[in-house]
C-alpha cells in the first residue's frame, strides 16, 4: 500500500525541518558569542535542502523525500568592536561579534516549525486513513 | 476490474458478475487517492527545497484512463487453469504533472503550502468517502448473506 510511503516521505520532511530548527537554535544561542579572532568567531549556519528521488529523476512514479545536502556557514562579514578593556580583546583591542541577524533567524524558526507541523499533520492523517482501511469490513 | 474473457471462464452468472463489480469505481479510486496523497505529501515535505517543482495528478483524467484497461504489471496468465487476477495497481503513474505555480519563490520552488494542505485534506476526505462506500457495500452484502 502506497499509504505507507507517506510515512517515509513525511519523516524525511520532519528530519530536515528538525535539522533546520536545530541550526536556528544554535544560531540564536550564539548570537552574542564574542571571540578574540576572526577565525574562531561563530558564523550563522543554514541547511541546504535537496529533493531525494527513490528512482530516476525523470521517472514520474519516483517518490521524492527531502534531505539535508549540507550546512553552509554565512559569509557575512563579522562585526569588529573596539573594546580594549574586554578580557577577550585581541592585541589591537578588538573583539569580534558574530553577524547573526536575530530577526531573520526568528522568521526562519517560524517557517521551519510551520513546515514541521505540516509534516506531522500528514503523518497523522495517513495514520487515520490506514487504520480505517485496515478496519474495513469489520 | 474485469479482465476481458474472465466472464467466459466462470460463466456469466449474475452473482459472479456482481461480485466482481462489488466495489465499483471505488477500488480504483482508492489506489489513485493513495498515489495522489503521496505526491501531495512529497510536495509538503519539499516546501522549502530550492528548485523543487510541485507535482500532482489530474484525478478525473487518470481515473477515466484507468477504467477498462489492463496495465502491464498484472500477473501472467499462461496456463488454461490460471485465474486472471484483477489488477489495478501501478495505473496512472505516468500522468503526473507539474502544478502551475501561483506564487513561485525566488529559489525556484513552486510549492504553495496552503494549496497543498487544502488538496491533501480534500484528497483524504475523498479517500474516506470511497472507504465508506466500500464498507457499506460489505455490510449490505453480509446482511444479505446472513439473511437475518
Amino acid at each position: 500500500m502506497s499509504l505507507f510511503k507517506l510515512f517515509d516521505v513525511a519523516s524525511t520532511g520532519l528530519a530536515a525541518q528538525s535539522v533546520r530548527l536545530n541550526l536556528v537554535s544554535s544560531n540564536l544561542a550564539n548570537a552574542d558569542s564574542i571571540s578574540s579572532s576572526v577565525n574562531e568567531t561563530y558564523r550563522a549556519r543554514h541547511p541546504v535542502f535537496a529533493a531525494i528521488f527513490d528512482g530516476e529523476r525523470d521517472d514520474p512514479a519516483a517518490s521524492a523525500g527531502v534531505s539535508v545536502l549540507g550546512v553552509v556557514e554565512s559569509a557575512t562579514p563579522l562585526r569588529a568592536d573596539y573594546r580594549p578593556e574586554h578580557p577577550l580583546a585581541d592585541e589591537r583591542g578588538y573583539i569580534y561579534r558574530p553577524s547573526i541577524n536575530v530577526v531573520e533567524e526568528l522568521a526562519n524558526m517560524i517557517s521551519a516549525s510551520r513546515s514541521y507541523e505540516t509534516n506531522v499533520e500528514v503523518v497523522n492523517t495517513s495514520k487515520q486513513l490506514l487504520l480505517r482501511t485496515l478496519n474495513l469490513g469489520q | 476490474m474485469l479482465l476481458s474473457g474472465q466472464r467466459h471462464r466462470f460463466g456469466s452468472s449474475p452473482v459472479r458478475a456482481s461480485l466482481d463489480n462489488l466495489f465499483g469505481i471505488h477500488e480504483q479510486a482508492l489506489l489513485l487517492r493513495e498515489r495522489r496523497a503521496e505526491l501531495l505529501a512529497e510536495n509538503l515535505a519539499n516546501a522549502d527545497t530550492p528548485e523543487y517543482k510541485a507535482r500532482d495528478v489530474d484525478f478525473r483524467s487518470v481515473l477515466a484512463a484507468t477504467e477498462g484497461t489492463t496495465p502491464g504489471k498484472a500477473p501472467r496468465v499462461n496456463h488454461p487453469r490460471h485465474i486472471p487476477v484483477a489488477w489495478g495497481g501501478g495505473e496512472g503513474f505516468d500522468e503526473v504533472q507539474f502544478r502551475v505555480p501561483t506564487q513561485p519563490a525566488i529559489d525556484g520552488n513552486t510549492v504553495d503550502p496552503d494549496t497543498e494542505r487544502g488538496a491533501f485534506l480534500d484528497n483524504s476526505l475523498r479517500y474516506q468517502a470511497s472507504l465508506q462506500f466500500i464498507e457499506r457495500r460489505i455490510r449490505s452484502l453480509l446482511s444479505a448473506l446472513r439473511g437475518e
